[in-house]
């Protein structure tokens, strides 16, 4: 069991930039620690450089709900960008839209990754721009985001939020399945592949000359 | 009444639901999950944590590829190299197949999957990292995943996912000699946008992909990501037959016209629908290259750096903007007038024999520029095997390039190959992205034989505009 996450509120910080890819959020190179986490410091690594970078003023340093722009987490498939986010402190972000692993591995790691319409996010930036304290509200359980006492409904995955909302975890959860894994694989064509160690051979030079 | 034609993407994915409930997503079986050492070490702590064991090493392959360096077995980095000290544990421990830096079976994971003849029509495969739709070529369903996803994979050989939507991309009409299968896939990106595919799976179809050889679509399928797409499909033809037919292992149990026979079926039904169609002239294309810091920020070479206001007054001329402050560039500026210090030919886009070939045809009898450092870095030990067979690389070490070993090298500053201070690359693989090739590199996407008439020229160039090896203009 994990702990169940029905819902979030706590401060907000405004990113405002668009594509915002995982190669921002962390940098390759500060990807090769063996654990999931230790990555606050280097979330946004060559942003945090600039004294001026939003994360880096002293007002935001609580801030637990990032507000960015349109298409965040593009890119790469690397779950360090959402461990560094959750490293860092945050536990939500909204976005107009999501690269579509980036989301499904936010919802994985506990951290509400939430779509609202283009408006919506304008308007939260504009806010969250002239009060560092301004607060947002992401609940999972009723779907809304709520913020100066206005509410937006989102959508969610169906199985991630049941697993978030029950604490569940998700190879438990499938492991419940293993009957229909194993009749599934019973069924498998002969001709997939199967990989016995130590019997391949460097593919010979004719097997990558041109087909003609 | 339902229509009972389906899509390839459709077909491949209903043939591997292991359980569907209503309003859950579905249970989906993986045929191969392709493992290397940068996404891997927390997925099999997590395993080893809970107790639970790889349910499928036979179906699970490992290679060590982000951090390897390329100018020497040796690796300097410590946490690179305990990434694949890690790697080697966890696979010995758990009895998957690995080939190890120092292995003349090592490479990158997306080129060394398929010249093995792993990858087959029909199969489902993930890895994680997102360019797995590379192996799409095949018709089959290929997607990159997080490490919780590998976790997951490893222990139940499953996972729980939606079905993505369903995009028909056709290129329409064929295209003029000079445009390679990088040019087809930039002006894509170019068309619908860095993430103008996102949420769907593409089927990629037309006369200019059937003419493709299995390399060309591979570069193709392999950039579906930067489309926003998770998977790129071409649906298995005579090419792709004669490609694994090459691969078959005729004593293997499996029965080779019984396979042919499956995969045969696997296109798309005649009147079967997709949730998106996209066509794409390509009768009058040019070679194509990026300006900015997403590959979606592409034009043709011929002509020059657009204005922030083209794009209107919205976020894109704002990300404009801020892609030609980094890029060190100014509207209207030519493409050709762009000056390099660095080519990079190799990654999983662009490593492969044929674009070796391609490139080596173009630096015959000419010099790599003075001003320009070029890498040339072959996709997998194999192809760098072969390419010396037919004496490549004499041609890349007579025009001044370097040769290298394999690996992912300066696709992504996460090895030896980083570049240090501001640098301008043209670089074959698939990602332009701030920061990506070292903090301050500004990458140019380019095909590899841009990529080649670039380094003689020291600017983005195209072969046409070479003067020939004699010193007539071509
Ligand atoms: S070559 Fe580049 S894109 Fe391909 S797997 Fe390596 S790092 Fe990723």
């Amino acid at each position: 069991m994990r702990e169940p996450l029905k819902a979030h509120t706590g401060p907000a910080v405004a990113l405002r930039r668009d594509d915002v890819d995982t190669d921002q959020i962390i940098p390759a190179e500060f990807c090769k620690r063996l654990t999931k986490s230790g990555y606050a410091d280097t979330l946004f690594g060559h942003w945090r450089k600039e004294d001026d970078f939003v994360l880096n003023q002293p007002e935001h340093q609580g801030a637990s709900v990032l507000v960015a722009g349109h298409n965040f987490g593009t890119g790469s498939s690397r779950e360090h960008a959402v461990w560094a986010l959750r490293d860092w402190g945050f536990r939500a972000v909204i976005a107009t839209s999501f690269g579509d692993i980036f989301l499904r591995n936010a919802l994985k790691n506990g951290l509400l990754a939430v779509a609202l319409p283009v408006p919506v996010v304008a308007e939260l930036t504009e806010l969250v721009a002239s009060d560092p304290a301004f607060e947002i509200t992401v609940d999972l359980q009723e779907l809304t985001v709520t913020a100066a006492g206005q509410t937006w409904e989102f959508e969610a995955d169906h199985r991630a939020r049941w697993l978030l909302l029950n604490g569940l975890d998700d190879i438990d959860v499938t492991l419940r399945k293993s009957d229909a894994i194993a009749a599934y694989e019973a069924g498998r064509p002969a001709w997939m592949t199967s990989i016995t160690r130590g019997t391949y051979s460097s593919p010979d030079a004719a097997k990558l000359r041109r087909a003609s | 009444m339902a229509t009972t034609e389906r899509n390839l993407i459709e077909k491949v994915w209903e043939s591997h639901v292991v359980d569907r409930a209503p309003g859950e997503p579905d249970l989906l079986y993986i045929d191969l999950h392709l493992l290397h050492e940068a996404s891997s070490p927390q997925a099999f702590d997590g395993l080893q944590l809970a107790g639970r064991r790889v349910r499928r090493p036979d179906l699970a392959l490992a290679l060590e590829d982000h951090n390897v360096p390329t100018n020497t077995l040796f690796v300097k980095d410590a946490m690179g190299s305990a990434q694949l000290e890690r790697l080697r544990e966890n696979c010995e421990e758990q009895g998957i197949e690995l080939f190890s830096l120092g292995d003349d079976r090592q490479g990158i994971v997306h080129v060394v999957a398929p010249e093995l003849g792993f990858v087959r029509p029909g199969m489902t495969v993930v890895c994680g990292d997102s360019h797995t739709s590379t192996h799409g070529a095949f018709g089959a369903l290929a997607f990159g995943v997080g490490t919780s996803d590998v976790e997951h994979v490893l222990a139940t050989q499953t996972l729980a996912l939606q079905r993505p939507r369903t995009m028909s991309v056709e290129f329409v009409g064929e295209p003029p000699a000079d445009v390679t299968p990088k040019d087809l896939i930039l002006a894509l990106i170019a068309h619908i946008g860095a993430n103008g595919a996102n949420g769907y799976a593409i089927e990629y179809r037309g006369k200019a992909v059937e003419n493709l050889s299995m390399e060309g679509r591979m570069t193709v399928c392999n950039m579906s990501i930067e489309a926003g797409a998770r998977a790129g499909l071409i649906a298995p033809d005579d090419t792709t037959l004669a490609y694994l037919r090459e691969r078959w292992d005729p004593a293997a149990a499996a029965d080779w016209d019984e396979a042919v026979a499956y995969w045969r079926s696997l296109r798309t039904d005649e009147g079967a629908a997709f949730d998106r169609v996209v066509e794409l002239d390509v009768t009058g294309l040019t070679p194509f290259v990026t300006w900015g810091t997403n590959p979606g920020q592409a034009v043709p070479l011929d002509s020059a750096v657009p204005a922030p206001e083209d794009f209107g007054t919205g976020p894109e001329q704002d990300a404009a903007r801020r892609a030609q402050e980094y890029m060190g560039l100014e509207p209207h500026v030519r493409m050709r007038d762009i000056e390099i210090n660095t080519v990079f030919l190799g990654s999983c886009t662009n490593g492969r024999i044929e674009d070796l070939r391609a490139a080596a045809d173009v630096l015959r009898g000419r010099k790599v520029a003075s001003s320009i450092t070029m890498l040339v870095v072959p996709g997998s030990m194999a192809v760098r095997a072969q390419a010396e067979a037919e004496g490549l690389h004499q041609v890349f070490l007579d025009a001044g390039a370097q040769w290298r070993l394999s690996g992912c090298s300066m696709c992504m500053g996460i090895n030896a190959d980083r570049l240090q201070g501001i640098q301008r690359v043209a670089s074959t693989s698939n990602r332009n992205y701030e920061g990506r090739q070292g903090t301050h590199a500004r990458t140019h996407l380019v095909s590899p034989v841009v990529a080649a008439a670039t380094a003689v020229a020291g600017r983005l160039a195209a072969p046409t505009e070479l003067t020939t090896p004699q010193g007539e203009k071509a």
